[in-house]
């Protein structure tokens, strides 16, 4: 399979003892969702998909993307998206800024400022570049959050709960957003959370992950 | 003597090649033009470093020395840091090049071969220094050979708040008897402070009938019994001092601000002008004189000595010269200023540079030289240092 | 490039230039100890100069002193700062009192318990202040306060002290941890509100505020200055003893003084290990106080004699600060006068050339050192982030070793061992001794909130494309401006302090603001002590100052970034 995320016989052990073992493909714009109660160690793997699996933990197995070999790749160079629970803007920067630092490089200064006004027009936050992001609703946070991961330009997006700290009207609203997005973009998801409607909106496979 | 001169006339080349040679004092002078001396002294009183600093641009405008006054708390530590370097090596450039000294650092830095000399009686200002007046050739009890020049005298005297005390006392037994009139109000700095020391050896010189035994070393067999009256005087008398002997000043210099606070009324000092120069200071109330006792008051010169390791030898010779001048010693005299006794022959000196001392206003709390009376001379220094440590075990853990 | 393959090597790199000297100097404290003094033409081994401490009948005195003063102080600190914070964290209150921290630390300790001194002692200003209207004194009482046997006035002076300390290393960890959540929760389960920080916060930020705490008890024990205004003399407490030891003219006094240095570093490390086994036990006594589900009903008469003695604490320091003015442009002053006779300005004019020099002096030495210091701990931290050379535990101490040994213990050693090398003596040693003393401080300082910042934050960055040098630059460092600040202000606080370093490794020849101001105060000229005692308040205080308005003046419309 050339497109698309793929884990090929992962396994993460942690003090010799296996914590998960893995083989799955996201074609793109498709949806696996891992569940399971917490401490089941869904975030390890998210982090070693993302390249920052801790120090405590032993991986192996491969992550493709795209028909590259991504497993030994720095964090950096790997294009995976990820999204926590938590919005984590950076909170030194305006909301502009926020989108200007992971806006690929390329395009002159006004291109690149066009391209953050779109991006912020496209999630109905217009003129909100100037912004303190302190100062913006959990949801225009959420928004923010998305917009400035999409603008990276990622292969693959990680989404790491990242609607539980949502109540459950904006939830439903962030949840379509972020997948309607992915979606347009091709882009494979993986999708770790605990709760079951948000493994239903994902429409896609379910793999449950039981503690060992 | 001679023969000991002649001697270390033949060592010195050996020891140190290219030490300087105090008898060619053109070529000091010229060698010494350009050099940093360091001067270690003891840095707790403004008026002193005020005399320093005056020291330093008198020396860097004629000879071309530049002096850095390195302020010590306590004289040990630069006792300490020479040795430090002979211990490491540094025999040529060590970070001392002259030190205030007297007594036990002196006989200590003697001793283990730290010091640089002979040298004093060879500077050409040593013609004008009173040698059979003034304790310059021995520094208590210790032959001085030349290893350290003097610059000023001290005495000890008494320093009383006439507003509270009006009259002076003669003797150390009637210091004993009006602080048991008065109690609280009487203090002295504590061993082994050099003044709180002092003050030991100003009792027991002062209670002994005949104190010439103090002239020798103290040895384990006389000892006990020579001091045996001092310490039932302070048995007499530390509880009726301030704080009941608790706690006791750390300097003789802490003792002006308690004056001042009414803490106590009287206290000592060893430097006769100190009084005059503190009220000018406002640091004493102007109702305070000094006082010596009946049979005198121990008295002692200060000295400087240059480490073995100075590289700058040159430099602090004309430094310790320039200390010897009549213009400094003037000014060292002058209360307004510092306040420290002469070290000079007045009938060395010419007219004009004695008139300088005699127009000299010694201000209302100190006394002319005929009134600071006998000097009593100090004794060996292994009595300091025993009665020093003998005091800390008896009163140095109050109970 | 070369940053990165040089960035491992640099904790253990950073290690031995800081163990070094202090094992150096160690060497040179063991080797007297048993008796080894060859420039005295003493060689050991011997017991002797242990038998000689042994024989001192000050000793168990001293000793009692010296452990019972770093206790009690550290307990109190603590315990005072941990009410307050529990009691009015999140209020207004608290704000001002954050507003009032870095005046109050900056006061450098001698300066302090000189003001403290003067406050407290029966002819001090308190005395003055009712005298003799009050109390019908003309002459003070004859009442043994400052100096009292039992260390008292000593350990207050030290509280007073200690309080900001812990209170600003305290703050900086609140803000790597979410009070408010925690605070909202105990709150809604009918927890009062120190109870319920008690129980629920308080073991968090003491797992972050530990090292500083030890640092506190440590420093409690070996300080020298404080000791010898406030603290008694008949005896002294043991590192007061070591140091007239150290300066007696007899060269064997040298072995006593260096067994007397190793005793009171076993002292040390022994109630050190005391606390850490005390921590547990309190610990569990917490725990089962958690399970009883008390509520806390004393709660608000707690919290307000908290804040009191806190308050009281630092007005003392405040008025204690204002006596030094007092006595900087005084002219006579007797008691019981409340104020000088006559104001004038020849104090500070007599001291005018002499403050510029030394404040010229020190401000190179600090900002130079300080500067090194805060490049070595974001090199070390930044290197254990991303080769997770996390330092074990066993490292941390190693790291804290110049802090928690005695500096007497080490320091004439380290003298010998630079001499030895023929590093001349100077500035630049004086600067590399400094950095021994400094880098902890600053490496504390910034350790904690360093380590507390999200790290899910640094992988969005890398999400994001961002290589680690610019995650570095442009995220973590700014979002940590407020703790880099701060630890540069304690940092260049603790270098404008120093004392012995800067006396035995500058050969006296290095004069800043400190060693002028101790060698004034050994002789009591208050009016000396005011001039310096406030020029070194405000060497230390002006970057507290700007530690605090730099980052609200840049951060003023980044909310996320304001604590409080």
């Amino acid at each position: 399979m050339d497109k698309g995320l793929s884990l090929q016989s992962v396994e993460i052990t942690k003090d010799g003892a296996r914590l998960l073992s893995l083989s799955e493909d996201i074609a793109p714009g498709e949806v696996l969702t891992i569940m399971g109660p917490s401490g089941v160690g869904k975030s390890t793997l998210l982090a070693f998909v993302t390249g920052t699996l801790g120090p405590d933990f032993e991986a192996t197995g491969r992550v493709m993307l795209d028909g590259h070999d991504i497993t030994h790749a720095p964090p950096y160079a790997r294009r995976v998206g990820i999204l926590f629970q938590d919005d984590l803007l950076f909170p030194h920067f305006s909301v502009g800024a926020n989108l200007a630092f992971g806006l690929r490089p390329g395009g002159t200064k006004v291109q690149r400022l066009a391209k953050i006004e779109a991006a912020l027009a496209e999630v109905g936050l217009a003129g909100f570049a100037d912004r303190d992001p302190a100062t913006l609703s959990g949801g225009q946070k959420a928004r923010v959050a998305l917009m400035r991961m999409l603008l990276s330009e990622p292969c693959a997006l990680l989404l790491d709960e990242p609607f539980s700290r949502l109540d459950a009207t904006l939830r439903s609203q962030v949840r379509e957003l972020v997948f309607s997005h992915a979606k347009a973009r091709s882009l494979p998801v993986l999708l770790v959370t605990h709760d079951a409607e948000d493994a239903a909106a994902a429409h896609g496979k379910i793999v449950s992950l039981l503690p060992i | 003597m001679k023969y000991l001169a002649f001697l270390a006339a033949l060592v010195a080349p050996v020891a140190a090649l290219s030490d300087p040679n105090p008898a060619d004092w053109d070529a000091v002078l010229a060698d010494a033009q350009g050099e940093t001396v360091y001067w270690n002294a003891w840095g707790g009183s403004t008026t002193t470093n005020d005399f320093l600093a005056w020291v330093g641009s008198r020396v860097v405008e004629d000879f071309g020395v530049t002096l850095e006054h390195v302020k010590l708390t306590d004289t040990a530590d630069a006792v300490t840091r020479v040795l430090s370097e002979k211990q490491a090596g540094e025999d040529s450039d060590g970070a001392i090049d002259l030190i205030w000294i007297n007594g036990a650092n002196f006989a200590a830095m003697k001793n283990a071969d730290l010091l640089f000399g002979p040298y004093a009686e060879q500077l050409p200002n040593w013609a004008l220094v009173d040698v059979a007046g003034k304790t310059v050739q021995s520094d208590f009890t210790v032959p001085v050979d030349g290893y350290e020049s003097p610059w000023a005298m001290a005495q000890v005297v008494f320093v009383h708040d006439t507003a509270d005390m009006p009259e002076r006392v003669g003797s150390m037994a009637a210091l004993l008897e009006w602080v048991k009139a008065n109690p609280g109000r009487f203090s002295y700095p504590q061993p082994p402070d050099f003044l709180g020391t002092t003050f030991l050896k100003q009792v027991l010189v002062d209670i002994l009938p005949d104190a010439s035994v103090l002239v020798a070393p103290a040895t384990d067999e006389n000892y006990a019994e020579v001091t045996a009256p001092l310490w039932a005087y302070l048995d007499e008398l530390t509880p009726y001092l301030w704080r009941e002997g608790k706690a006791y000043p750390a300097t003789g210099t802490a003792m002006f601000p308690m004056i001042t606070d009414e803490e106590i009324d009287l206290s000592i000092s060893f430097s006769p002008g100190a009084a005059s120069t503190a009220i000018a200071n406002f640091e004493l109330p102007d109702t305070v004189r000094t006082f010596v006792l009946d049979k005198g008051t121990i008295g002692n010169a200060s000295f400087v000595a240059i480490p073995y390791n100075s590289g700058s030898k040159a430099g602090a010779m004309v430094v310790a010269n320039f200390l010897m001048s009549p213009e400094a010693q003037a000014r060292a005299q002058d209360p307004a200023i510092l306040g420290y006794g002469t070290v000079l022959d007045m009938e060395a000196i010419s007219p004009d540079e004695r008139a300088v001392f005699e127009g000299l206003d010694l201000g209302i709390a100190t006394l002319t030289p005929a009134e600071l009376g006998t000097v009593q001379a100090e004794p060996h220094p292994s009595w300091a240092v025993r009665l020093a440590d003998d005091w800390a075990s008896r009163y140095g853990v109050a109970q | 490039m070369k940053t990165r393959r040089a960035l491992p090597f640099l904790p253990v790199l950073t290690l031995i230039v800081m163990l070094g000297p202090v094992l150096a100097g160690l060497l040179g404290t063991v080797l007297p100890a048993f008796g080894h003094l060859p420039a005295a033409g003493l060689t050991g081994p011997t017991l002797a100069p242990f038998e000689a401490l042994f024989a001192w009948v000050g000793l168990l005195r001293a000793v009692w002193l010296s452990v019972a003063v770093g206790v009690v102080t550290t307990v109190f600190a603590l315990a005072l700062v941990a009410l307050i914070t529990a009691g009015w964290s999140g209020t207004w209150v608290y704000r001002i009192l954050e507003r009032a921290l870095s005046p109050l630390l900056s006061v450098p300790h001698a300066a302090a318990a000189f003001g403290f001194a003067f406050l407290i002692s029966p002819s001090g200003w308190v005395s003055r202040a009712v005298s003799p209207a009050l109390t019908g004194w003309d002459r003070p009482p004859d009442l043994l306060i400052v100096q009292d046997a039992w260390g008292m006035s000593m350990m207050a002076g030290l509280i007073i002290k200690e309080v900001p300390f812990l209170m600003l290393i305290m703050m900086a960890s609140l803000g790597q941890i979410d009070t408010k959540r925690s605070a909202a929760i105990f709150q809604a389960l009918g927890y009062g509100r120190v109870t319920g920080w008690l129980k629920t916060i308080f073991p968090l930020v003491y797992a972050q505020i530990r090292l500083p705490v030890y640092v506190v008890l440590a420093y409690g024990m070996s300080v020298v200055d404080v000791a010898v205004i406030l603290g008694p003399n008949t005896p002294p407490t043991l590192s007061v003893q070591i140091v007239k030891w150290m300066s007696d003219p007899d060269l064997a006094m040298r072995l006593q003084a260096a067994a007397a240095a190793l005793l009171q570093l076993s002292l040390v490390l022994g109630v050190l290990m005391f606390w850490r086994v005390g921590e547990r036990v309190v610990g569990q006594l917490g725990a089962m106080w958690i399970a009883t589900g008390s509520l806390g009903k004393s709660d608000t008469i707690v919290r307000v004699s908290a804040l009191g003695a806190g308050v009281l604490g630092a007005l003392m320091i405040a008025l204690g600060l204002a006596s030094l003015a007092v006595w900087s442009v005084a002219g006579y002053w007797g008691f019981p006068d409340f104020l000088p006779d006559q104001f004038t300005m020849r104090n500070w004019d007599r001291h005018a050339v002499g403050t510029m020099s030394a404040l010229g002096e020190t401000a190179i030495i600090a900002l130079t050192v300080v500067l090194v210091a805060l490049a070595l701990t974001v090199g070390c931290l930044e290197a254990e982030y991303r080769y997770d050379l996390r330092v074990s535990s066993r490292g941390m101490w190693l790291l804290y070793l110049p802090l928690l040994v005695p500096q007497t213990a080490f320091l004439p050693g380290l003298q010998t061992l630079m001499l030895t090398v023929g590093a001349d003596v100077g500035r630049a040693p004086v600067m590399f001794a400094h950095l021994v003393f400094v880098f902890p401080y600053v490496f504390l300082a910034l350790a904690d909130p360093f380590r507390a910042w999200d790290s899910r934050i640094g992988t969005i960055a890398a999400a994001l494309g961002a290589r680690p040098d610019r995650i570095l630059w442009q995220v973590r460092l700014p979002m940590l401006l407020g703790p880099i600040l701060t630890a540069v202000a304690v940092g260049i606080a603790v270098s404008v302090g120093q004392y012995l370093p800067t006396l035995l490794i500058g050969g006296g020849r290095i004069e800043t603001l400190t060693t002028e101001a101790v060698a004034l105060a050994s002789a009591g000229d208050r009016r000396a002590i005011g001039v310096y005692g406030l020029m070194q308040t405000a060497a230390a205080l002006i970057p507290f100052a700007l530690a605090l308005a730099v980052p609200a003046i840049i951060w003023r419309k980044r909310r996320g970034l304001r604590h409080g």
